[in-house]
């Protein structure tokens, strides 16, 4: 078991409300996956928009203990105001303008070889952290995060270990989010065909090998549409996927619809979790267009 | 009684004060939100209406060998296997369900209103199950005994290896299972049809027009002869 949770904004006067909407879906599904959880959040309203979009947001985590402060004091101290530096969840969250990123990626590398990259984005951050994902929102304040998108994941292992960096969300590309409620049997097989292209993993999870063949796709010209087909055609298991870009939010079920999925299409924005349960505390869901994604079928809702 | 209400009080405290009721009685849950496990094991003759949404296994393992047990209507949808396993009594479902409806259910009356998702009726082991509108893929698979009504439309692989259970489809359907098969209507089952549509309230089906699917029973038993049928 796990859970899934996808929360897109379109009315943009809930952008504050994204937070504290998001805690009460995960909050549901605290024992669907009670060892870990992920949080990626989308959020474009700080800042001026121009300089924003040229900047790339670097979030970081470990599995290791880690001194964030030298991190952050190191990096303020070799690049002064051109980088922004914080504490972020359990890890940092780095601001960089993009023709720093590879220079900022590789300085951390080197310096703290424990430190991973959890994504990369534009507008997306991510948190990932171990324990039971409610106490994860309630430690970092998670309802007061504001954004206009939004997926998370609880997790139950059952295909590989409990940590920061086996947790959901995957974020193969720029602004690219997968989580995954199910396991794949033939993770194994696409992962070395992936790695013989010269794919780079992180983990051993079965959930990263499908958010990398998608990534692979989507570079290769497929739309989020084709790429997801592309990834139930290649792909031999049980899903409940929620996948995000910066624009759009996308759900897909396996033929036989072996893991739950329910979504609510209500007045400004569109809700995907797991069970219902999840969607029950949010605004206006009793007038909600209320439906389960119908097997090997591709949703894609744009903002 | 009162209200039970779920923003007061755990699933446990609320089954177990459903319990505790004796026959005759009637109660009213109130604020579910979806919670799963509501109203189950309930044994003695009750009445129970569910004011909202529930989650899995509304009304599961409830009622007694005999057939009798309580009678649950839910004012809302529910989640996966509403009445699962259910012995006796009845689940009425004002909304839609979502998989698994009655699955395993051995005695009662299992009424959707609206469609049921995939797998209704799934190991089926002599329960009534009455759905108003369509019903997903893969219904009524491994169902051993019992009868599945399907007002609507019937998806894919409807009966796959299906032994005793017999299944009445008002509208199309989308495919059969392995080893299921349409066999024409007797008189026997035009009358079961037309006092199960007046029982429902069902009023929407011609009961003239219902499709009957039951087992070819090709594979009762497993035979690598037959593998290439499963």
């Amino acid at each position: 078991m796990c859970g899934v949770v996808g929360l897109l904004l379109r009315d943009r006067s809930l952008d504050p409300r994204l937070g504290s909407m998001l805690v009460s879906m995960i909050q549901a599904l605290d024992e669907r996956g009670p060892d870990s959880s992920g949080i990626a959040v989308y959020s474009d309203h700080d800042g001026a928009g121009s300089l924003r979009q040229r900047r790339l947001r670097i979030s970081l985590g470990s599995d290791d203990p880690v001194d964030w402060d030298g991190v952050q004091g190191m990096l303020a101290a070799k690049y002064g105001s051109d980088v922004d530096v914080e504490a972020f969840g359990a890890g940092t969250v780095v601001v960089t303008p993009e023709d720093l990123e590879k220079e900022v990626q590789a300085l951390i590398a080197v310096t703290w070889p424990n430190v991973r990259v959890l994504a990369t984005g534009r507008n997306l951050t991510v948190l990932k952290d171990t324990g039971r994902p409610s106490d994860t929102c309630t430690r970092y304040g998670v309802a007061a995060w504001e954004g206009y998108l939004a997926v998370a994941h609880t997790r139950m292992a059952t295909e590989s270990a409990v940590t920061v960096l086996h947790s959901h969300p995957f974020v193969p590309s720029r602004d690219l989010c997968v989580v995954h409620n199910g396991s794949f049997s033939n993770y194994a097989t696409v992962r070395r065909q992936l790695i013989a292209d010269g794919v780079q993993f992180d983990s051993d999870n079965d959930s990263e090998v499908a958010a990398r063949y998608l990534a692979q796709r989507l570079s290769a010209g497929d739309d989020l549409e084709e790429a997801t087909r592309w990834v139930m055609k290649e792909m031999d298991g049980f899903f409940t996927l929620v996948i995000s870009t910066a624009d759009e939010m996308s759900v897909v079920r396996d033929a036989i619809a072996c893991k739950p999925g329910v979504v609510a299409v209500a007045d400004g924005y569109v809700a995907v979790a797991s069970e219902y349960r999840a969607l029950a505390e949010l605004p206006g869901i009793a007038t909600a267009e209320i439906f389960e994604p119908q097997p090997e079928e591709v949703y894609t809702w744009s903002r | 009684m009162e209200p039970l209400s779920c923003d007061a009080l755990g699933t446990r405290a609320v089954n177990h004060q459903l319990r505790a009721l004796p026959a005759g009685s009637a109660a009213h849950v109130l604020h579910p939100r979806g919670r799963h496990n509501l109203a189950v094991g309930l044994s003695s003759q009750i009445s129970v209406t569910i004011d909202g949404n529930a989650g899995y296994f509304l009304g599961g393992l409830s009622g007694a060998s005999d057939g009798t047990g309580p009678d649950i209507v839910v004012n809302g949808f529910v989640g996966w296997s509403v009445g699962e396993n259910l012995m006796g009594g009845s689940v009425r479902v004002h909304g839609s369900a979502s998989q698994s409806a009655g699955s395993s259910a051995r005695g009662g009356r299992i009424v959707i209103e609206g469609d049921a998702s995939l797998r209704a009726g799934i190991s089926l082991k002599g329960a009534t199950l009455a759905i108003g509108g369509d019903a997903g893929a893969m219904s009524g698979f491994m169902a051993q005994s019992g009868l599945i009504l399907i007002g609507g439309d019937a998806g894919h692989g409807l009966g796959d290896s299906l032994y005793e259970a017999v299944i009445y489809v008002a509208g199309s359907i989308a495919s059969l299972g392995s080893d299921a098969v349409v066999e024409e209507m007797t008189d026997d089952d035009m009358l079961v049809v037309k006092e199960l549509v007046e029982e429902t309230g069902f009023d929407h089906i011609d009961p003239s027009g219902v499709t009957k699917v039951t087992s070819a029973r090709q594979l009762y038993h497993f035979s690598t002869h037959n593998h290439g049928a499963y």
